[in-house]
This record gives structure tokens, C-alpha cells and sequence, in this order.
């Protein structure tokens, strides 16, 4: 419950500190808007003809594509802003502060910003998925599975990107790192099996994209068995217990820029 | 706020060892530098001990880069230590346990941790949610902080408008906030003028009083350790040089008394030189450091020598005694 009011403090001063600059807020989300109806247009010009994706229907590859958007979207509004804040925080010491509340750290840093310029593309991507789940014939437990699936995919996008991040606490500057893992999972709008298999073989067991969005668009679309979702949750968690260990050894190495 | 059960501090032989890249200047240096790195490691803190027991207020003195900070941040679980043994509040600082962060705060005079963009009020927020400090008591905490450090009109304002004074005021209010029972106090003055120095001071024996909190405190300004510390604690190049109260610092570093005189003529300063050591010669202004063995003496031929208009004895100012520690290295 305390984590929960301290998200919503955090997203609400994050929020309320961007707004404090009206023009570039305005322009900032006004810009994410025009960006994120082309995005759409460009995946209206690709799938309007309908083809055929190693394997998958373009109504069953546009649940790849949503799920693609989803992440794309979180890495925009929360994740980037956030994994930042890391590097500039280890760099300026200020992580200091964080590392001297009694609370999660790892929390504390994953989430204390919030950009809004992600709200925009959230909202593309769930009018996809929806759309998407709509054309492809989904039934209720296709729209369950693809919600978990969802919720999935983020955690582990989010934990591969945290293991990226934690790296600050040696290289600082490595937030670079973490825009190129972004510019990875987004080739993951495509499903895996449109790949070579070098390709493949790289999505799934190097950088786990294919659990990201491939996996979880099999599992509501019924290609594979409901029960990949546990398989799809376990490497999800794996990652995120993984994610947390490595922050904390991570934090013995933190040298605390010094004043 | 509990008694504490044993010291507040205690450090056993406690060291840091950082190992630090070396670069020399020019393009192909940077080339080597970018392929090959050298590295050299640098012993900042070296077998330091001492006792801090609660209630205390002890000042942590040391030149830049004696390793006061990185003491600092070892105390408060920052950074880990290379070897020795610590004790904080009965807890391994390093640890970095709810109960013992609950506990400590550690204000940094050059990094703050208030929102820049947003009023105080907004940071304050987020620290009542963090200690769990239900909104009437976060209310009243407010309303107190505020009077004593006389900030009320100015919590609603954008930190980044405020002066730097005010700026520190509300910073101290942050890290206070969950009334923290050990403080660590990393140059809470710097930079700041005279007046927000002194309300500063105020405001923390205040505290103290209040809540018999346990203070460790650095700073450069010799006034806020006068001011404020009954012990001190001297570090020089990573190795603790004293540990006791003032009086007995300045007894042992500066066998020496500061003679001021206003003479009715001008005096060169070689005039004055076989007298003690001349820290000041403008014009008929003259300021002497005499040892006391010699005192009457000196003042005696230094009367009978120049028409004096005033003379006075004091024990030199502690920034000097400091300086001649840190120059000297004296153990």
C-alpha cells in the first residue's frame, strides 16, 4: 500500500514538474501525439492489403505489432525516463538520497519519473491491441491470456532493462545502452518466425524479445497452450530476480561522486 | 525518540581503499588512456577509531580530502568500507536496513534532494509517505520546522526561486522531517551568509535539545564547530590525528598565545620578527603568535621596545591552530 501511494506521488511530482514548463510540456505531448498517429498510419499502410508473415495472418501478426507498441510505449513514459535518471543520479551523487530512504531503491529509481508524452502512444497501442484482438476473433479467455501475456512482456522488458541500466553504477555513462535495447525490442512488431534463424536463436535466448511479444501473442491467439504463459511469467521473473540481485551488487561497488 | 542502547558510533580500524585512473595531459595520453587504463589506488581513510556516544555532538575537522566525507558515507552505509569494523546504532551501516535508515539522516551542503522544479511542500509530501508520517503529524511537523527555521512564507514557492539560504533551511526541514536521532552533517553551511550561518546553528542545537539527537558534523567554518561541537574529531591524510574537546585541541597544537597590537607608529615587520612569529604587520596593526613559555617576557621588551597604544593576549583563532595541523600533519 505504501508503494502504491509512493508511485502515485511520484508519477503525480514528476507530472507536476514537467507541467511547470507549460510551452514545452504542450509541445512535447503535442509532438507525441503527431508521432504516434504516424506510427499508426504506417501500420495501417502494412497491414491494409493483408498478407502473409512467416506463418501468421497480418490480423495475428497486428497482435505482435500491439504488443511491440505496448512496450515501445512503456520504454517512452516510464522506463527511459527513469533508467536516465540512474546514470545522471550516479553521476551527480544524488543517488545518495535514494540509497539513504528506507524504502526499495530499485523501486525508488524504476519509477520516480513519469513522462506523459508516453500517454499518447499507450493509448495507440491499446486501441491497437484492441483492434487487433478484434479482427484476429479473440474470445474472453483469448482477451485474459493476452492481458497476462501483456503484463508479462512488460515486466520483462523492464527487467532486461534495469539489468542494462545497473551497469551506470561502474560505466555512468552507459544510458546508451539502454536506448539500444529499446530500438532491439522494437524489432520484436514482427513475430520471431519472420527472422533467420541466427536471428531467432538471438530473440529468444540472448535478448528474450520473443518472450516479450511473440510468446505472449502465440499464447492469446491459441498457437500455443495457455500454460507457455507460466513459461512466459517464469523468464519474466527470472529476469526481474536476476534485475534485483544485480542492483545490489551492483550498490556495493557505488562510489558516491564525491563533493 | 528511544534511548539507545551503547554508543551511537563506534569504528574499529575502519579503511577505505579507492582505486583511482590516472590520465596525463594531451590527445595521445587520452588515446592510451582510452585503450589501456592505469590505475593507482588511494588509502583515504586509514585505520581510523573512535567512540561517538548519544547525545554528543562531535566536529569532524580535516582539509579537503582528508577523508571526512568518505568517513561520513561509510557511517551511513553509502559506501563500503575496505576493512574494520562499524557499528552504527547497532546496526552494520552498509547493511542498509529499514530500521536503521529510519534512524539517520546525512545532509550534504553541495547535492540537495529537494525537487527542483517544485515548492518545498512537494518534497515533504513525499517524505511523510516514505516514513509513513500520517498527514496531521506531517501538518504539524511542517508548521514547526517552518517557525523555528522561519521559512513559512516560502514552502510554496519552486525550490529553484529560492535563495540559497533559504534553500539549505529547507533542506535541513527535509532531512529532518522523520526526526532522526543521529545526524551527519556533511558542511551544512557552505556558501552561506553570515545570518542563514548562525540561523543554521540555531536551528540545529535547537534540534539537538529538543530530540537529543547525536550529531557528526564537518564544515570549513571554524564558527559552526566552535559553535556547536563540545568535541572534535581531526583527520589528516586518512588517519585520525586527534580525538578530544576543543580546548585540549588547541592546547596541544598551538603552544602559543596571539599577541595584538595597535602601536603608535608604523613598525616593519623585521622590526617585530624577533619577537614571535608575525602572523599580521599592517601599518600599526600587528598581530604576534608568542609561545607561552616566553609570554611575559616578550610583552615586556615588546612594550618598553614600541610606544603601544593597546595591547591584548588571546589564545590564536582555531582556523589558525587547524591549519597548522593539517600543514605540520602532527600526530
Amino acid at each position: 500500500m505504501r508503494y502504491l501511494k509512493l508511485l502515485t506521488l511520484f508519477w503525480q511530482t514528476s507530472l507536476a514538474a514537467r507541467m511547470e514548463y507549460r510551452t514545452a510540456f504542450a509541445l512535447a505531448f503535442l509532438e507525441a501525439g503527431l508521432e504516434a498517429a504516424g506510427k499508426l498510419f504506417g501500420v495501417y499502410l502494412f497491414y491494409a492489403n493483408g498478407f502473409d508473415l512467416g506463418g501468421w495472418r497480418w490480423q495475428e501478426a497486428l497482435v505482435v505489432l500491439g504488443l511491440a507498441s505496448l512496450l515501445d510505449a512503456f520504454f517512452i513514459g516510464v522506463f527511459n525516463p527513469n533508467l536516465r535518471r540512474i546514470s545522471e543520479m550516479v553521476q551527480d551523487g544524488t543517488l545518495d538520497f535514494v540509497l539513504l530512504k528506507p524504502a526499495s531503491s530499485q523501486f525508488w529509481v524504476s519509477v520516480q519519473q513519469f513522462a506523459a508524452e508516453g500517454v499518447p502512444f499507450v493509448l495507440m497501442s491499446l486501441g491497437l491491441l484492441g483492434y487487433a484482438g478484434a479482427v484476429a476473433g479473440l474470445d474472453a479467455a483469448g482477451w485474459l491470456r493476452l492481458g497476462l501475456g501483456a503484463a508479462a512482456a512488460l515486466l520483462l522488458a523492464y527487467a532486461v532493462a534495469f539489468l542494462f541500466a545497473t551497469t551506470s553504477i561502474w560505466f555512468v555513462k552507459i544510458f546508451n545502452v539502454v536506448y539500444f535495447l529499446n530500438t532491439i525490442v522494437w524489432t520484436g512488431q514482427y513475430p520471431v518466425q519472420a527472422y533467420s534463424r541466427p536471428f531467432r536463436l538471438f530473440m529468444t535466448f540472448v535478448l528474450p524479445v520473443y518472450f516479450m511479444t511473440t510468446a505472449p501473442a502465440e499464447v492469446a491467439l491459441a498457437r500455443l497452450p495457455a500454460s507457455w504463459l507460466l513459461v512466459v511469467f517464469a523468464v519474466a521473473g527470472g529476469v526481474l530476480v536476476l534485475s534485483r540481485a544485480f542492483w545490489r551488487f551492483a550498490l556495493r561497488f557505488y562510489a558516491s561522486a564525491s563533493s | 525518540m528511544a534511548e539507545a542502547l551503547g554508543p551511537a558510533v563506534r569504528a574499529h580500524n575502519l579503511r577505505k581503499v579507492y582505486r583511482v585512473a590516472e590520465k596525463e595531459p594531451g590527445f595521445a595520453d587520452t588515446l592510451r588512456h582510452f585503450v589501456r587504463r592505469r590505475y593507482r589506488e588511494v588509502e583515504a581513510v586509514r585505520g581510523v577509531s573512535f567512540v561517538i556516544e548519544p547525545g554528543e555532538i562531535v566536529g569532524f575537522l580535516g582539509a579537503n580530502g582528508a577523508g571526512k566525507t568518505t568517513t561520513l558515507k561509510m557511517l551511513t552505509g553509502l559506501i563500503y568500507p575496505s576493512g574494520g569494523e562499524l557499528e552504527v546504532l547497532g546496526h552494520v551501516p552498509y547493511r542498509r536496513e529499514a530500521a536503521f535508515l529510519r534512524q539517520i539522516t546525512l545532509v550534504m551542503g553541495n547535492k540537495q534532494q529537494l525537487i527542483w522544479d517544485l515548492p518545498v511542500l512537494d518534497s515533504l509530501r513525499i517524505n511523510a509517505a516514505v516514513y509513513e508520517i500520517d498527514p496531521a503529524e506531517a501538518r504539524r511537523r511542517t508548521r514547526a520546522f517552518a517557525e523555528l527555521l522561519e521559512i513559512e512564507d516560502i514552502l510554496t514557492q519552486p525550490v529553484r526561486k529560492l535563495s540559497l539560504g533559504q534553500r539549505m533551511k529547507a533542506e535541513l526541514m527535509a532531512s529532518l522531517f522523520h526526526l532522526p536521532r543521529l545526524l551527519f552533517l556533511d558542511e551544512p553551511t557552505l556558501g552561506l551568509d553570515v545570518n542563514a550561518q548562525a540561523a543554521v546553528r540555531r536551528f540545529l542545537r535547537d534540534y539537538r535539545e529538543r530530540y537529543g539527537a547525536t550529531i557528526l558534523l564537518t564544515s570549513h567554518y571554524m564558527a559552526d564547530i566552535e559553535a556547536l561541537a563540545e568535541r572534535v574529531l581531526v583527520i589528516h591524510r586518512g588517519a585520525l590525528l586527534y580525538d578530544g574537546g576543543l580546548g585540549g585541541l588547541v592546547e596541544r597544537f598551538a603552544p602559543f598565545k596571539e599577541v595584538r597590537l595597535e602601536l603608535a607608529a608604523p613598525a616593519e615587520p623585521a622590526e617585530l620578527a624577533g619577537f614571535g612569529e608575525v602572523a599580521e604587520a599592517s601599518g600599526r596593526r600587528v598581530r604576534l603568535l608568542v609561545t607561552k613559555e616566553g609570554l611575559t617576557r616578550t610583552v615586556a621588551e615588546l612594550l618598553s621596545r614600541f610606544e603601544v597604544r593597546d595591547l591584548s593576549v588571546t589564545e590564536p583563532p582555531l582556523e589558525d591552530v587547524i591549519a597548522r595541523v593539517f600543514s605540520e600533519g602532527r600526530v
